[in-house]
C-alpha cells in the first residue's frame, strides 16, 4: 500500500470517529430529533471501502450509514444538517440520519428497512454491466441482512447475470440486542453460506483497515474486470448502543469482557500506531489531521445549527414528480 | 392501581401464556433487555425460551411459520417493533393467513395475532411511522384491532389471541405510556365492539387508537363551550361496530370520522361512505373526516408541526359543522412539551 493511501485511511477513520463522537456528545441537547445509529468502532471497513471505490461507483446502505456516506465522499455539512432536520440537509430534512444521499459522489441512498437497499444495489449495477461502464455497485450491509429473503433473492440474480456488485458486510455480531447465536446456527460463517450461491466470498478482520483495503482492492478489480459479484464479510464491533449516543453494556445483552476485548482492538489507534512505527506519519501529522478534522466538524455543526428549517409547505412536496396526485 | 398501556400488554401476554400452553410469543427483540418497549419484558424467564423467543430478521418466513404453527394447534403472537417492518410479510398475511379458512372450504383457520407498533413524531420519519390499518382492514379474512386505553390493550389482546382468526393488533407508540386501570386475570374483550367514550347530541366523532386521545381533549374542551359530542373509540377496525356508529349518527345527525392513516383510501373514508350511502336521511350536514395528509411523514421536526391531526383541528371541524365559532387557543396553550413527542416521558431515540 502506498503511503498516500495509508494516510488517507487514517485520516478518514479519524474523521469518521470524530464525527460520530461529536454527534454522541451533542445528541442530548435534543436538537437532533431522529433515531441515529453510530458506528464508533467500525470505522475501518467504511474507510477502506471509501478508498477503494471510485467517485463514479455507486453505493447504497442501511440504517447505520454515516460512515459509508462520509467515506464515499458525502458532504459532512449536508449530513449533519440532515440530522438536525434542516433544509440544507442532504435530503432537505425529509429523511434524517437513516436516509442519507449524495448522488454527486455516487452515494445513492441509505434506507431504514433491513435489507431494503440490497436489491436496489443490484439494479444499480445492471446498466453498468449492459453499457460496460467499468463502474461497480457497492451494497453495504450488516449481519442481519443475510437473514432476509430479499438478500438471497438479490445475490442469486446478481450471480445469474454476473453483475458488477460488491456485497460488503460488516458483521458486528448483533442485530439490535440480538446476538448472532439466536439468529444463525452455531459455527456458521456468513461468507461460507453465501458462497453456496456460486460467487467468490471472503472473510476477514474488519478492524484491520489495511487488510480490508488489500482484500477489497483485489476484489473490486476482479468485479470491475467482469468477474461477477463478490461478497465480503468483515468482523468488527459496535461500541455504543444500537440506536442513540450511549454505552449500554450494563443492560446485559453483551458482556463487558467482550466489549473490552474489542475495545483493545480499536481500529483507529491501531492504524495510527502502525503508521507512526513505519514512519509513514509522524505525531505532528496526526495532530494536523485531527486539527483539520476538528475544524471541519465545528464548521459543519455551526452550519447545521444556523441553517433554516424547511418551510412548512415542504412537508407536502416531493411525493410525485409533479404536484399532481 | 393504574398501570401503563405497555405494562397492560405484557400483562395480557403473560395471562395468555399462563392460560394456554399453545400460546407462543416471538419477534425481534422479544427476549432482549428492553423487551419491546417493556411489553414482553422477561416473559422468556417466566415461560421458557421455547415459548417466548427472538427471531432472525426474517419477517416473511416467520409469519408463515406462525401460520403453520397455528394450523397445527398453536396460538402464535408475533411482534414487530414497527408496523413498517411487517410489510415484508404482507404476502403471508394476505395470501395465506387471511384466506386459509376460505380457500380450503372452512377446514381450518389461522388463529395468529400479529402485533405491530405504529410510530410518530421525533424523527420517526417516512419508514417508521406508517399507520396502515386500512390496508389490513381491506383484506377479507383479517381482523384489525386498535386499542386506546390500557384496559383495552389487555382485554383486546387476550380477545385477539383467543380469537380463531388472524388478528392484526395495532399498538400506537404514543399510547405505550398512557396510564389506566387494568383488571386482573383472564379478561378477554370480544372483538368488534366499539366503546362510547363521551356522550352528546351535537356531533358523532368516530376515532381509533391515538386519535381517540386527541379527540378526548377536543370533546372535553368543546363541552366547556356547551357543545356535547358523542365520541366513539372504534377499538376494532374490522369487524367494525356499525350499529354503534349508526345509532350515534341517528341521534346527532352529524358525523366526523378521524383516522391516524392517510386520507385517501382510509378507514375514515369508509365510515363516511357507509353512512352517506346507507343513512343519508339521518344527516343534517355533510359528513366530514380528518386524517393524515397523503404524504409520508417527514423526519425533520419542522415538517411534522402541521402534519398530524390534533385536538384543535377536531374542535374546529366540530365548530364548522355546527356553524359556530369555537375557541381553541387555550387548548393549544395547554400543550407544554414539543409537538413531536407524546409527553415529557419521551426523549428519543425510539
Ligand atoms: C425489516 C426490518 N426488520 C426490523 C428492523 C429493525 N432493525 C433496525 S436495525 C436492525 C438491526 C440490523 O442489524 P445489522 O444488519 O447487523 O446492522 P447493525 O445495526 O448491527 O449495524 C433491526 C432489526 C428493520 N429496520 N427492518
Amino acid at each position: 500500500m502506498n503511503p498516500e493511501t495509508s494516510r488517507r485511511l487514517l485520516f478518514d477513520m479519524l474523521r469518521i470517529r470524530s464525527v460520530e463522537e461529536t454527534i454522541a456528545a451533542r445528541y442530548g441537547e435534543q436538537k437532533m430529533r431522529c433515531p441515529t445509529h453510530l458506528s464508533v468502532g467500525q470505522e475501518a471497513v467504511a474507510a477502506a471501502a471509501g478508498a477503494v471505490l471510485r467517485p463514479t461507483d455507486l453505493a447504497v446502505s442501511g440504517h447505520r450509514a454515516h460512515a459509508h456516506y462520509l467515506a464515499k465522499g458525502g458532504s459532512l455539512k449536508a449530513m449533519i444538517a440532515e440530522i438536525y432536520g434542516k433544509v440544507t440537509g442532504c435530503a432537505r430534512g425529509k429523511g434524517g440520519s437513516m436516509h442519507l444521499i449524495d448522488e454527486s459522489v455516487g452515494f445513492m441512498g441509505s434506507t431504514a428497512i433491513v435489507g431494503g437497499t440490497v436489491p436496489v444495489g443490484i439494479g444499480l449495477s445492471y446498466p453498468m454491466k449492459l453499457n460496460a461502464t467499468g463502474q461497480i455497485a457497492c451494497v453495504f450491509l450488516g449481519d442481519a441482512v443475510p437473514e432476509t429473503g430479499v438478500f438471497f433473492e438479490s445475490v442469486n440474480f446478481a450471480v445469474v447475470k454476473q453483475l458488477p456488485v460488491l456485497f460488503l458486510c460488516e458483521n458486528n455480531g448483533y442485530s439490535v440486542y440480538s446476538p448472532l447465536s439466536v439468529r444463525q446456527p452455531p459455527g456458521r460463517k456468513l461468507s461460507e453460506l453465501v458462497a453456496g450461491f456460486g460467487l467468490t466470498t471472503h472473510h476477514g478482520d474488519g478492524n484491520d483497515a489495511r487488510a480490508v483495503y488489500a482484500a477489497l482492492s483485489e476484489g473490486v478489480a476482479a468485479i470491475r474486470s467482469g468477474e461477477g459479484p463478490r461478497f465480503y464479510e468483515f468482523e468488527t464491533y459496535r461500541w455504543r448502543e444500537h440506536c442513540g449516543p450511549n454505552y449500554d453494556n450494563e443492560i446485559g445483552y453483551r458482556s463487558v469482557a467482550e466489549f473490552e476485548a474489542w475495545k483493545l482492538r480499536d481500529p483507529v489507534p491501531a492504524l495510527q500506531r502502525a503508521l507512526i512505527t513505519e514512519a509513514i506519519v509522524t505525531d505532528a501529522d496526526v495532530a494536523d489531521m485531527q486539527a483539520e478534522i476538528d475544524a471541519e466538524i465545528e464548521e459543519a455543526f455551526a452550519f447545521a445549527k444556523s441553517s433554516p428549517f424547511p418551510p412548512p409547505e415542504d412537508a407536502f412536496t416531493d411525493v410525485y414528480a409533479s404536484t399532481a396526485g | 392501581m393504574a398501570t401503563s398501556f405497555a405494562a397492560a400488554i405484557r400483562d395480557g401476554l403473560a395471562t395468555a401464556l399462563a392460560a394456554d400452553p399453545n400460546v407462543i410469543c416471538f419477534g425481534l427483540g422479544t427476549d432482549d433487555p428492553k423487551g419491546v418497549f417493556g411489553t414482553t419484558l422477561d416473559l422468556h424467564k417466566e415461560f421458557g425460551s421455547d415459548r417466548v423467543f427472538d427471531m432472525p430478521t426474517s419477517e416473511a418466513a416467520m409469519t408463515g411459520f406462525a401460520i403453520g404453527a397455528a394450523l397445527n394447534g398453536m396460538r402464535p403472537v408475533m411482534t414487530h417493533q414497527r408496523l413498517d417492518f411487517a410489510l415484508l410479510s404482507i404476502d403471508q398475511l394476505v395470501n395465506n393467513a387471511a384466506k386459509w379458512r376460505f380457500m380450503f372450504g372452512g377446514k381450518r383457520g389461522v388463529p395468529i395475532t400479529i402485533r405491530m407498533i405504529i410510530g410518530r413524531g421525533w424523527g420517526q420519519g417516512p419508514t417508521h411511522s406508517q399507520s396502515l390499518q386500512s390496508w389490513f382492514a381491506h383484506i377479507p379474512g383479517l381482523k384489525v384491532v386498535m386499542p386506546t386505553t390500557a384496559e383495552d390493550a389487555k382485554g383486546l389482546l387476550l380477545g385477539s389471541i383467543f380469537d380463531d382468526d388472524p388478528v392484526i393488533f395495532l399498538e400506537h407508540r404514543w399510547l405505550h405510556n398512557m396510564q389506566g386501570e387494568v383488571p386482573t386475570g383472564d379478561v378477554r374483550t370480544p372483538l368488534g365492539k366499539a366503546r362510547v367514550v363521551r356522550q352528546g347530541d351535537a356531533v358523532t366523532i368516530v376515532a381509533m387508537s391515538y386519535m381517540t386521545v386527541e379527540a378526548l381533549h377536543a370533546v372535553d374542551h368543546l363541552a366547556a363551550q356547551g357543545i356535547a359530542c358523542d365520541l366513539i373509540d372504534l377499538r376494532s377496525i374490522r369487524p367494525l361496530d356499525w350499529p354503534t356508529v349508526i345509532a350515534s349518527v341517528q341521534k346527532t345527525g352529524r358525523l366526523l370520522a378521524l383516522d391516524s392513516g392517510h386520507l385517501t383510501g382510509g378507514v375514515a373514508g369508509e365510515i363516511v361512505a357507509r353512512i352517506a350511502t346507507d343513512h343519508f336521511a339521518s344527516l343534517k350536514c355533510a359528513p366530514q373526516r380528518l386524517a393524515a395528509p397523503d404524504v409520508p411523514e417527514a423526519t425533520s421536526p419542522a415538517l411534522t408541526k402541521t402534519y398530524h391531526v390534533r385536538a384543535e383541528h377536531i374542535a374546529e371541524a366540530v365548530g364548522d359543522m355546527l356553524g359556530r365559532e369555537v375557541e381553541t387557543a387555550s387548548l393549544i396553550a395547554q400543550r407544554s412539551f414539543p409537538h413531536d413527542v407524546p409527553g415529557t416521558w419521551f426523549s428519543g431515540p425510539f
